[in-house]
């Protein structure tokens, strides 16, 4: 019911049944999260073998260096194979799954020509993207 | 304790978090924090931002397991989202200047009152029917859900925006402790919207990876998200949430989340209690 909106006779797109809907959005959840949880897995491992003999720090709060707070800082990082670095990347791509997921569903709403969902969805997206974004 | 041997007992630790999560439908989250604070003397900054990682994480893999039982409702999802999402973002700007023992305090109450929403019995209603709601027929709400029977049913939505409005709550609570929420979204959704039970739980977890996403981005920002805390705690509560998804089927949990609420409630009261000492 929900994504078989009303569809003019002879439209070009025709908008995606909702159970093709929700498969597709159930792989990118799948394939987000597995992708996230390996690339999690690989900066631990390295982690572990060149950090794994030192004093953990986390009793006291610092807050992480500048490098591993921002999106352009953690690519940097994870590319100069730095395992802090490997390991924020993964936790990045867990947190775009999500707004993947909304990009999803906007042109999931768009192809049923339900363009109030459009708008409600481009309004989730624009509060997650202002999360992640803002003053870096 | 070298950070090798932490992070084993974290990995340990997660997974029987995770798994116990799953099973009782609570989420593992909600253990994540007292325990890291509690018993690793972890600052609760940090824990808070490794919980909120691994709640993505259970929620997405959760999700994708539900959205196609066909219960899910998309667009009350997406709608609530805005709800939720900007609830977080203010939230997660209230973590950061609030001191760790009022953390604590609010932590402390989430848990009590989550044990105790464990400890009532579901039941879930069967008269969906009556007249249609204005509004939630004008966003065009009202859905079908698989009845016990087999039939396919009709539900209306009621009171949206007070439903808007807890979904804000749950938001703020999620981003301020770094927790799923999904207690309080079911709510909202259960309670508030009058949907049938089975929709609100699946809705529910499915929203509350969107919720989390929101202020994990404020948290990554902040300095929140330790890699070596949130390495082994994402991937020991993702595992053991997968664990328990598997054989959540196969077993009666009843007795299972009565064990787990009075779990809940103790270390909710534990942490009321450091926190009005000032002990966090």
């Amino acid at each position: 019911m929900v994504f078989e909106g009303e569809c003019e006779m002879g439209a070009s797109v025709a908008p995606w049944s909702e159970e093709r809907v929700e498969r597709i959005l159930a792989r990118l959840l799948r394939i987000g999260v597995s992708t996230a949880a390996a690339i999690v897995l690989a900066g631990g491992v390295l982690y572990l073998v060149r950090h794994g003999g030192e004093q953990p720090r986390v009793e006291v709060f610092r807050g992480e260096p500048r490098a591993l707070r921002n999106v352009a800082g953690i690519l940097s990082a994870a590319a100069s194979l730095q395992a802090q670095g490997i390991i924020q990347l993964g936790v990045l791509v867990l947190v775009c799954t999500p707004i993947a997921r909304v990009i999803f569903t906007v042109f999931a709403f768009a192809r049923a020509r339900d363009y109030t969902y459009v708008v409600v969805a481009l309004v989730v997206l624009g509060i997650l993207l202002f999360s992640l974004l803002q003053g870096r | 304790m070298n950070v090798l041997e932490l992070s084993i007992l974290l990995v340990l630790v997660s997974l029987l978090a995770g798994f116990l999560g799953a099973l009782t439908g609570l989420g593992g989250g909600a253990v994540i924090v007292p325990v890291l604070t509690l018993a690793f003397h972890v600052d609760m900054r940090y824990a808070i931002g490794a919980s909120l990682v691994s709640v993505i994480a259970t929620s997405s893999g959760a999700a994708a397991a539900f959205v196609r039982e066909g219960f899910t409702n998309l667009r009350i999802g997406m709608l609530l989202e805005i709800g939720t999402t900007l609830g977080a973002l203010g939230g997660a700007a209230l973590a950061a200047v609030a001191p760790t023992q009022a953390l604590a305090i609010v932590f402390g109450l989430a848990l009590l009152h989550s044990a105790y929403l464990n400890t009532r019995p579901q039941q879930d209603r069967t008269d969906f029917g009556g007249s249609p709601d204005r509004l939630a027929t004008k966003l065009r709400l009202d859905g079908t859900y698989p009845a016990a029977d087999g039939s396919i049913r009709p539900y209306h939505v009621r009171r949206v925006p007070l439903g808007f409005l807890v979904m804000g709550l749950a938001g703020v609570l999620s981003g301020l402790l770094g927790i799923g929420s999904g207690a309080i979204k079911v709510l909202a959704m259960d309670r508030a919207m009058r949907l049938p039970f089975k929709v609100s739980t699946t809705t529910s977890n499915f929203m509350i990876g969107v919720t989390a996403a929101a202020s994990a981005g404020v948290y990554l920002r902040r300095g929140y998200v330790d890699p070596g805390l949130a390495m082994p705690i994402v991937l020991g509560v993702l595992a053991g949430s997968m664990f328990g998804a598997r054989i959540l089927r196969a077993t009666q949990s009843r007795v299972l989340r009565q064990i787990f609420a009075v779990v809940l409630a103790l270390l909710g009261l534990q942490m009321l209690v450091n926190g009005l000492r000032g002990g966090m």
